[in-house]
C-alpha cells in the first residue's frame, strides 16, 4: 500500500491525467445513459469535479480541493493557473481575428457593466446583512466581483478579516456557480456566438469560472469569453480600492 | 516540429504575461491585467502570418492543438482543486453577494450582445467536434 502511494505521489502529474481521464470516462457515459446526451459530458465532469473539491477540502481542512490530499496532489499542476491559461491561449489558434474586433466594444462596455454591477449587487447584499460601513461594503462588493479583487480592496481599505473571508466565500460561489450554471442559462441568454461570450466574459469576470463554464457549453466559445474575462480582475482590483470605496464613503461614510 | 508550435505558444503566453503584469504596475495594481488576452491575440497574428508564408506547417501546429484538446480535461482539474468548501461554508450572506452579481451579469448579456447589430449563432457542433469534447 505504501509503495502504491509513494509512486503515486511522486508521479503526481501523471496520476491526475488518470484521474481526470476516469472522470471524463465516468461522465461521459453518465451524459449518455442519465440525460441522453442532453447535459455534455465536459459539464458532468466539471461537477463531480466540484463535488471530488468540495470532499477534499471537508477532509483536509485545505484550499485547494482535492489536491490537499498527498496522492493528488498533481491536480493542483494539472489545473493550476499556468497549464490553464496555457490551454486557454491555446484555444484561441485559428480564431477570427475579425470577430474579436467586431465584438470589442461590446465586450469593453461589458467588462465596466460587469465590475459595477458586481460592486453594487455585492456591497447591497452586505447592508442587508448590517455591514453598513463603506470598508465592509466596498470588500464584499469586490468580492462578488472574484475572489481575487475582495481581498486586494479588503486590505487596501483595511476591513476586518472576517469581512476579507467572506469576500473570498462570495467570489468563490460566483465561480463555481458559473462554471456549473452556465449550459444551462446559455440558451436563455443567447449564450451561442463569438459576441455573446465575449459579453458573457466581461460580465463574468471570473476566469475560472468562465473557463469552466465555457467549456461546459461549447468550447469553441472559450477563447472569446477568455478575451474579456482576463481584464477583469486586474481592472477590479484597480477600481475597488477607489473609485468605488470612495463613491461608497461619500454616499455613506 | 512539434515543439516548435509548443514553443510558439509559450512564448505568446510569457510574452502576454509580461505585458499584463507591466500594464498592473503602471496603473498601480498588483494583478496581471489582461495577460492571456494579449497573449491570444499574439498567437492569432504571429500564427497567421507564418502559415501564409509556409513557416507553420502540420507537425507545428499539432503543438498547439495538442493544448487545445487538453484544455477540457484541463478545467476538469481545476474544478477538482477548487475551495468549494469554503464557498459554501461562506454562509447566506457570501452566497447571496456572489448569485447576485451573478444573476444581474447573466441578464446583462442579452442587453450588451445588442451593441453593434445581432450576431449568428455558431454552427452545430459536427461529429468529430463532438467527439473531442
Amino acid at each position: 500500500m505504501d509503495i502504491i502511494a509513494d509512486v503515486l505521489e511522486r508521479n503526481g502529474l501523471l496520476f491526475a491525467f488518470v484521474v481526470v481521464g476516469a472522470l471524463m470516462m465516468i461522465s461521459g457515459w453518465l451524459s449518455k445513459t442519465l440525460t441522453r446526451g442532453r447535459l455534455q459530458g465536459s459539464a458532468i465532469a466539471i461537477m463531480l469535479g466540484l463535488v471530488l473539491a468540495y470532499f477534499g477540502g471537508i477532509n483536509t481542512g485545505g484550499e485547494a480541493g482535492m489536491a490537499d490530499i498527498a496522492i493528488f496532489s498533481g491536480l493542483g499542476l494539472m489545473g493550476g493557473a499556468m497549464l490553464r491559461d496555457f490551454a486557454i491561449v491555446a484555444t484561441a489558434y485559428g480564431v477570427d481575428l475579425d470577430e474579436i474586433k467586431k465584438a470589442g466594444a461590446a465586450g469593453g462596455l461589458a467588462l465596466l457593466a460587469g465590475i459595477v454591477v458586481s460592486f453594487v449587487v455585492g456591497a447591497a447584499v452586505a447592508a442587508a446583512f448590517g455591514y453598513t460601513d463603506p470598508e465592509s461594503m466596498a470588500t464584499i462588493g469586490s468580492g462578488a466581483a472574484t475572489y481575487i479583487v475582495g481581498p486586494v480592496t479588503g486590505t487596501a481599505v483595511g476591513a476586518s478579516s472576517e469581512v476579507i473571508a467572506l469576500s473570498v466565500a462570495a467570489g468563490l460561489i460566483k465561480a463555481v456557480v458559473v462554471m456549473v450554471g452556465t449550459p444551462m442559462i446559455a440558451p436563455f441568454i443567447g449564450l451561442n456566438n463569438p459576441k455573446s461570450a465575449m459579453a458573457y466574459g466581461g460580465l463574468m469576470g471570473t476566469t475560472s469560472g468562465v473557463a469552466g463554464g465555457l467549456a461546459a457549453t461549447d468550447k469553441r466559445l472559450v477563447p472569446y469569453g477568455a478575451m474579456t474575462a482576463t481584464f477583469y480582475t486586474g481592472l477590479g482590483a484597480l477600481l475597488g480600492p477607489s473609485v468605488f470605496y470612495f463613491t461608497l464613503v461619500g454616499l455613506f461614510g | 516540429m512539434v515543439l516548435y508550435g509548443v514553443a510558439a505558444l509559450a512564448l505568446c503566453l510569457l510574452v502576454g504575461k509580461l505585458i499584463g503584469d507591466a500594464l498592473g504596475v503602471a496603473v498601480g495594481v498588483d494583478a496581471n491585467v489582461g495577460g492571456v488576452g494579449f497573449a491570444m491575440i499574439l498567437l492569432v497574428v504571429a500564427t497567421d502570418r507564418l502559415r501564409k508564408r509556409g513557416l507553420f506547417p502540420k507537425p507545428t501546429e499539432q503543438g498547439v492543438l495538442f493544448w487545445s484538446a487538453l484544455y477540457i480535461p484541463i478545467v476538469i482539474a481545476m474544478a477538482a482543486t477548487q475551495n468549494v468548501a469554503d464557498a459554501i461554508g461562506g454562509g447566506p450572506m457570501a452566497a447571496l453577494a456572489g448569485l447576485g452579481a451573478l444573476t444581474a451579469g447573466a441578464a446583462l448579456v442579452p442587453v450588451i450582445s445588442r451593441i453593434g447589430g445581432q450576431s449568428e449563432p455558431l454552427p452545430a457542433m459536427t461529429e468529430a467536434e463532438k467527439q473531442e469534447a
